[in-house]
């Protein structure tokens, strides 16, 4: 990937983030249909900016440790939308063979290893996989999302601890989407500004519009290079939010219906399509034409999860252990 | 074959597998600069041996050296953790419990986290019962996680190497009380096999098990029935998960009569398991109800008597078998 701004960049960060919301549009309806898709479904729509900002600025040896909310983060890194969409169903030709589900995908060829729904449980993770990159004497590093709930967890605290004393090649991207659950960010933390935690631990933090596309992009890219150069970790809290609620039961009745709205405003899709436009990077056509190549991913994605069988009842067994049976 | 202690025979197996595999490290609270500095110490001298790189002194921060081990084992390392009493692995278990237990799993066996975490346990030094808490039966609740419990210098240091080559989560339980215990143990990398229990004294008229520490409270009660006629089967399980079941089950076949030592709670104790076990698949051959030598339902006293009164005695183990050979 081209660290600068390229015009290719900017339509590529425009292409993800259309691909990332008509996926999960996609299962905003099939989740309303009865026994379409099993366990709870949570999105991320009005939060693709942070997903394709971020990844825009890794290279593909670097790792990603995601959480329950993942999608944008593993197709805007370029996970197959139709392995994606299987394993949501619990399908054999799942990306995890229908173990994972929507909350733990793990996708391996993009190197999104590890997927914890555990809400805070990322972070520790994240510094074994950057310990290792460091371990190696590579320049690689490991991207951890999260959110402003999980700044809660006393996991966090620990692994930003560890990350900032050992100087390890770790981002912690702070989604903050102003809710967690039903609680609003000034309801359950005590700072407005998550990125004052990183002065704790002795790295950088940053505030970055997390809407705005290819801020967030400039910001990951100077903070991953610190981190190839050896200086360690670094905090950015991305500012975003959550438009669809914790989970797709959640009628978000404790949201004011304005806060919603406002937040529609500044979606980051229609934001970025109407600067690439009088930037004259994208015409009107162009941008219609990503649209439908996004819908038609995303038909594939279904048709093909769709004609995919349910796994072998037996293969419940395997997989627990590398080798021997289960106990 | 050469005489060495426990901790040595434990110190042996570290090194051999630092040796032999650039990819092993070792990390915890005091496993490179200790507050024990006793050549008994499992880690005793191996920051002069290997240096800082791959002997880390961790902060106190159980979340994330067990953070640490899965993601660091998801990369392809081989981390040796240690966590430095038994109860404090309540504060690593979501990083355990939930991903190196699950994460494979879930991943549809894309995924492998070949990590050791070195427990230490036991009961008895007038410590409490936030120092004394053997936990095995919460780890081998949890799916995913091997675990296995030394009880002398030659399986100190073949299951320890076991442990560190086992492609999957091993966590080794070491009493400390056996630290000093001296032995005989095979000079090169004598790696045992995970899941074989050994009759360490074998017997006709009952089967009795035991792992770690317990065994010598076993031997000692056997020895003490034996006084009385009463010819004891005794077992050294040395692995709990995978479980030998074979050679328990063969053996209370034979004697028709079992009883479970061990130092950790009886209600809901490793030992219900191999209680059920037997009464499962050897129903027809039990001569006698079962019994289960293990402390009651109470956290461990410091009180020396209170403690003495908690911890099974080989006087318990003799009146159990006495008992199962009055039927």
């Amino acid at each position: 990937m081209d660290h600068e701004l390229t015009a290719d960049l900017r339509r590529h960060l425009y292409e993800t983030m259309v691909l990332t919301r008509r996926f999960e549009e996609r299962i905003v309806g099939l989740a309303r249909q009865r026994g379409r898709l099993p366990g709870i479904q949570i999105l991320a729509v009005g939060q693709e900016a942070v997903a394709a900002g971020v990844v825009a600025a890794l290279r593909p040896e670097d790792v990603i440790v995601s959480n329950h909310r993942s999608h944008g983060h593993l197709l805007c890194r370029g996970a197959d939308p139709g392995p994606l969409m299987a394993e949501i169903m619990g399908k054999a030709t799942g990306v995890n063979g229908g173990k994972a589900g929507t909350l733990h995908l793990a996708v391996s060829e993009v190197n999104a290893l590890m997927t914890s729904t555990v809400v805070g449980a990322g972070p520790p993770l994240a510094a074994g996989a950057a310990f290792a990159q460091q371990y190696r004497g590579k320049d690689d590093l490991t991207v951890v999302f999260f959110g402003d709930g999980a700044a809660a967890e006393g996991s966090v605290h620990e692994a930003m601890n560890l990350a900032g004393l050992w100087k390890l090649p770790l981002l912690f991207i702070c989604e903050n989407n102003c809710w967690a659950g039903a609680q609003r960010c000034d309801e359950h933390c005590p700072v407005s500004d998550l990125s004052l935690r990183a002065a704790g631990y002795n790295m950088p933090g940053r505030v970055v519009d997390g809407n705005d596309v290819e801020a967030v992009f400039k910001t990951a890219r100077d903070m991953a290079a610190r981190c190839r150069e050896g200086l360690g970790p670094a905090l950015i809290e991305a500012r975003t939010y959550r438009m669809r609620g914790h989970g797709e039961q959640d009628p978000q009745h404790y949201v004011d219906p304005s806060e919603i709205a406002s937040w529609a405003a500044r979606c980051p899709i229609l934001c970025y399509g109407e600067t690439l436009v009088a930037a004259g990077v994208l015409t009107a056509e162009q941008i219609e034409r990503i649209d439908a190549d996004a819908i038609r991913r995303v038909d594939e994605a279904e048709s093909f999860a769709d004609r995919s069988p349910y796994p072998e009842t037996s293969a419940a067994l395997t997989d627990v252990w590398t080798v021997g049976p289960v106990a | 074959m050469t005489a060495m202690s426990f901790g040595q025979a434990l110190n042996q197996a570290l090194t051999l597998a630092m040796q032999a595999d650039e990819d092993v490290f070792v990390a915890g609270e005091g496993v490179g600069v200790s507050i024990h500095p006793d050549p008994n110490m499992p880690t005793h001298g191996l920051l002069e041996r290997f240096g800082p790189r791959r002997v880390r002194d961790t902060p106190v921060s159980e979340a994330a050296i067990a953070g640490l081990a899965v993601g660091a084992a998801c990369m392809g390392l081989k981390p040796v953790v240690e966590i430095m009493f038994f109860p404090f692995i309540t504060l690593a278990s979501d990083m355990l419990v939930n991903h190196a237990g699950k994460l494979r799993y879930m991943s549809g066996g894309k995924s492998a986290f070949p990590l050791t975490v070195r427990v230490k346990a036991g009961v008895g030094f007038g410590a409490g019962s936030q120092h004394s808490h053997n936990l095995e039966a919460w780890m081998a609740h949890s799916p995913g996680l091997k675990l296995v419990w030394p009880s002398n210098p030659a399986d100190a240091k073949g299951l320890l190497l076991a442990a560190i080559a086992d492609p999957d989560p091993v966590i080794v339980v070491e009493d400390m009380g056996l630290y000093w215990m001296q032995g005989e143990v095979p000079e090169a990398g004598a790696v045992e096999k995970l899941g074989q229990a050994r009759v360490v004294r074998a017997g006709v008229d009952c089967t009795v098990v035991a792992y770690g520490a317990a065994l010598y409270t076993a031997l000692a009660g056997a020895e003490e029935a034996a006084g009385k006629g009463i010819d004891s089967e005794v077992i050294d399980l040395r692995s709990l998960v995978p479980l030998d079941k074979e050679t328990l089950l063969a053996s209370v076949r034979k004697t028709g009569r079992l009883v479970i030592v061990h130092e950790a709670n009886r209600f809901c104790g490793y030992g219900a398991e191999l209680a059920a076990l037997a009464a499962e698949e050897a129903f027809d051959r039990l001569k006698a109800p079962i019994r289960r030598v293990a402390p009651p339902a109470i956290p461990v006293p410091v009180s020396p008597p209170l403690e003495q009164f908690f911890k099974p005695s080989a006087a318990d183990v003799a009146e159990a078998i006495a008992s199962v050979m009055r039927r």
